[in-house]
């Protein structure tokens, strides 16, 4: 049973991958990666990770998401703009990329991956009670500084934002 | 101890492996591919999300919570991203009234 959903899972989230890669219209992209976004969230489940799978739902597919569908609204790109680019780039990149998967598979195929220790092993290390225990023990000032970066993010994004004197409105 | 969950009793650990390595490879081929500055950061998006499931996959079976953690904070990391990435991709627009990357090229010479 969990195998088969761990199979379904799979094969959905690359689909919806190479959906975002293809799909021809940017709206369309941004729902294909939302399905990638939950289906990541069902494989972190699998995985009995609950707290990253509540934090990809919430930030990922809630958040970011909005966000870029927003912006594609917004700058009114939801149709075919991309003029079409001679197909040798393309069959460049996808070339490239397939290069890529090769030799990474091919490097890995081999690589000595131990699985679980059986004795030593803790189910629960991804549940909220134990990853705030160490977010707040071993990695308060990271979180702390994360805090920072937020901030410069928000007063970047304001200040990229705002209208210039004498610019045009669109 | 406690009960291992069944996927990590029954999936190896290579196919984690794999997977992610695929995923990572379809990101890369759609920056690549594609002209659309917008799709070019989701196709980033996809390969940070390969990083954070090959992240999680090692954390929940050696059972180590550090892992864990740091795909909080790329997840962090990666929302700050987007909100300037796409903040300044408004701006070009407003400029050169397209998103395409082949017009981009004044940093070129």
């Amino acid at each position: 049973m969990t195998g088969s959903l761990f199979y379904f899972l799979t094969f959905l989230t690359l689909i919806a991958a190479l959906g975002v890669v293809f799909s021809r219209n940017p709206v369309y992209s941004v729902l294909f990666l939302i399905l990638t976004f939950f289906s990541l969230s069902g494989h972190y489940i699998l995985l009995n990770a609950q707290f990253l799978a509540a934090v990809n739902v919430i930030v990922y597919a809630g958040a970011i998401m909005v966000l870029f569908l927003f912006v594609i609204m917004f700058l009114n790109l939801n149709k075919e703009t991309e003029q079409h680019k001679s197909a040798l780039v393309k069959v460049a990149g996808v070339i490239s990329g397939g290069m890529l998967l090769i030799v990474m598979v091919a490097a890995l195929k081999d690589a000595p991956v131990e699985g679980y220790n059986a004795a030593t092993f803790n189910s629960q290390i991804g549940l909220v009670e134990n990853l705030g225990k160490v977010l707040f023990k071993n990695y308060l000032l990271p979180f702390e500084l994360a805090s920072v970066l937020f901030l410069a993010a928000m007063v970047g994004a304001v200040m990229l934002g705002k209208k210039e004197t004498g610019e045009r409105h669109f | 101890m406690d009960q291992i969950p069944e996927v990590i009793r029954t999936i190896p650990l290579n196919y984690y492996l794999f997977f992610s390595t695929t995923l990572f490879v379809i990101g890369v081929t759609g920056v690549l591919t594609r002209r659309n500055a917008i799709i070019i950061f989701m196709c980033i998006e996809l390969m940070l999300n390969a990083v954070n499931l090959l992240l999680t996959a090692f954390s929940a079976y050696r059972s180590d919570a550090n892992a864990q953690i740091f795909v909080f904070f790329i997840m962090a990391v990666a929302a700050a991203e987007v909100c300037v990435g796409l903040a300044i991709i408004v701006m070009i627009y407003r400029n050169i009234r397209s998103t395409d990357i082949n017009i981009l090229n004044n940093l070129k010479w």
